[in-house]
């Protein structure tokens, strides 16, 4: 090749499209809750296990869940991970712990983050409760619970 | 060959805002609904196949989450397209061909309501060169159908005739979007959206999913007493540059009608996936319809367009007329991608 230019080796071709999230009925009733301050999800008629968050079905049986469920801040870890990497967008700075966390009542994990504790004392069977943010600044989000963190004397 | 047939399929209702549902509150009622119907249980079905596109609303991994709405404790087998779940159907086929399924359970959803359909279709094309330009999907049809008048072979006037045909059909589907009875002249005297596409020549947007059972021959014949039995199916594609193509034919919907034996028999109705109406016209002529053979019965897409869902629909509606007794014979046609670039056609038989 006699073309002494240098090789194309990227294009920045920005995307941006708008959309109007949609959570679903049952996810929406989570989220007026846990504005709330208190943590709903959603019992299964067939097999009775709870979901936190709910997603309006239960993916054993296949059927709509309907009644609804108050369950406790706190829980135990399930299985966690000790995120070192950065990933882009995420306002959470590393060393941090992501973690599936079972709550009490409930029959699936979801997963938040740990602190309030050295990485290395952390271990999968740990209680942990919730620690919230302050009421002021609770929204509909998950992010109400600022992380949890193990429970004292536990 | 094994024999393969549609024993149930049910359309849930087409919406242009299907409200807060999310995509597992979407599919259950139709996959519950379906497996009432035939009376197949989670147990009884060996492969599941789902098709769906997370970009329409905005969610990530929300054909996962769709599984949701499935009984998935025993483990199931599943797969899924990111295609029109006409697709999907095709790979649940192939599990039966192959002997690796009896029974399986095929579901399309599509919510296009959250996101700005025109432009998320806009990222099915080429990255590099198209992408950028962001040309949305009813400029490129429009495009299409002014070569198609420039060609001769259709008039505005005929883009009109489709329309009010698609309207009048949708009278008699209850889960139709757009329905009526306008008239040619009253279309004609719409202004141009997307010159010369005036608004009715497109199809809706719309939220909705579909199920469908499909069996192998045993199967089938215990689970139905008349079977549409799928004679023969077959996709093609063409290539995703337009100006590589003649976009006023359709070469790949005239093979695949070629390979699935559309000319091997009488046929008694036709649903052709056109979500813009001069693209019925083109179909028309490349699968070799004779003029008194019903097209769109349903309405078609231009009476509803669940994205992902639709061309599955068109097969779905000519099961249910065999299903019903109402049609021994009839042809499917799914399409996917830009101006018609991918296409499906199935003929099914009772």
């Amino acid at each position: 090749m006699s073309d002494a230019r240098e090789p194309v080796t990227g294009i920045e071709v920005p995307i941006n499209l708008k959309y109007e999230f949609t959570a679903g009925a049952a996810l929406a009733r989570f989220l007026s809750s846990i504005r709330e301050g208190r943590i709903v999800g959603q019992r299964c008629p067939g097999c009775s296990s709870v979901y936190v968050p709910p997603r309006g079905s239960c993916s054993r049986c296949g059927i709509a869940t309907e009644e609804e469920v108050e369950v406790s801040d706190r829980g135990v870890i399930e299985s966690f991970t000790i995120v070192h990497i950065p990933l882009p967008g995420n306002p959470v700075k590393p060393p941090f712990i992501a973690a599936n966390i079972l709550l009490d009542g409930t029959d699936m994990a979801c997963l938040h983050l740990v602190s309030e504790v050295p990485t290395e004392r952390v271990v999968v069977g740990m209680r942990v409760q919730a620690v919230w943010k302050p009421r002021e600044e609770w929204g509909y989000t998950f992010e109400n619970i600022a992380w949890f963190k193990p429970v004292e004397g536990a | 060959m094994r024999e393969a047939a549609i024993v149930g399929y049910v359309q849930g209702p087409q919406r242009r805002y299907a409200g807060a549902a999310n995509e597992s509150e979407l599919i259950m009622p139709v996959v519950g609904e379906v497996m009432r119907q035939t009376g197949v249980t989670m147990q009884d079905i060996d492969f599941t196949c789902s098709g769906s596109c997370d970009y329409l609303q905005g969610a990530a991994f929300a054909f996962v989450e769709g599984l949701s709405a499935l009984a998935t404790v025993p483990p199931i087998k599943e797969s899924h397209v990111e295609m029109d779940a006409a697709w999907a159907l095709y790979e649940a086929l192939l599990k039966i061909w192959t002997g690796d399924a009896d029974v399986c359970l095929v579901y399309g959803f599509g919510k296009s309501s959250p996101g700005e359909l025109r432009s998320v279709l806009t990222l099915q094309l080429d990255p590099y060169y198209h992408v950028p330009l962001w040309p949305d999907s009813v400029s490129m049809a429009a495009l299409q159908a002014r070569a198609l008048l420039d060609s001769g072979a259709a008039s505005e006037r005929d883009l009109a005739e489709v329309v009010a045909r698609s309207r009048v059909n949708a009278l008699a589907n209850p889960n139709a979007q757009l329905k009526g009875r306008p008239t040619v002249e009253q279309l004609l005297a719409e202004p141009a959206f997307v010159s010369p596409l005036r608004r009715h020549d497109c199809a809706p947007i719309t939220d909705g999913a579909s199920a469908m059972i499909v069996a192998s021959g045993d199967a089938a014949r215990r689970l139905c007493a008349r079977p549409a039995w799928i004679r023969g199916i077959d996709h093609r594609m063409e290539t995703g540059i337009l100006g590589a193509r003649d976009l006023t034919r359709s070469p790949s919907a005239r093979l695949a009608a070629e390979r699935a034996g559309v000319a091997r028999g009488r046929v008694d109705l036709v649903e052709l996936h056109a979500p813009f109406s001069h693209q019925e016209i083109i179909l028309r002529r490349e699968l070799g319809l004779a003029n008194e053979v019903p097209v769109n019965l349903s309405g078609g897409a231009l009476a509803a367009n669940a994205m992902m869902v639709a061309g599955f629909d068109r097969i779905g509606y000519v099961a249910g007329c065999i299903l019903e007794g109402k049609a021994d014979r009839g042809v499917a046609h799914a399409t996917s991608g830009h101006c018609l670039q991918q296409n499906l056609v199935a003929v099914l038989e009772a």
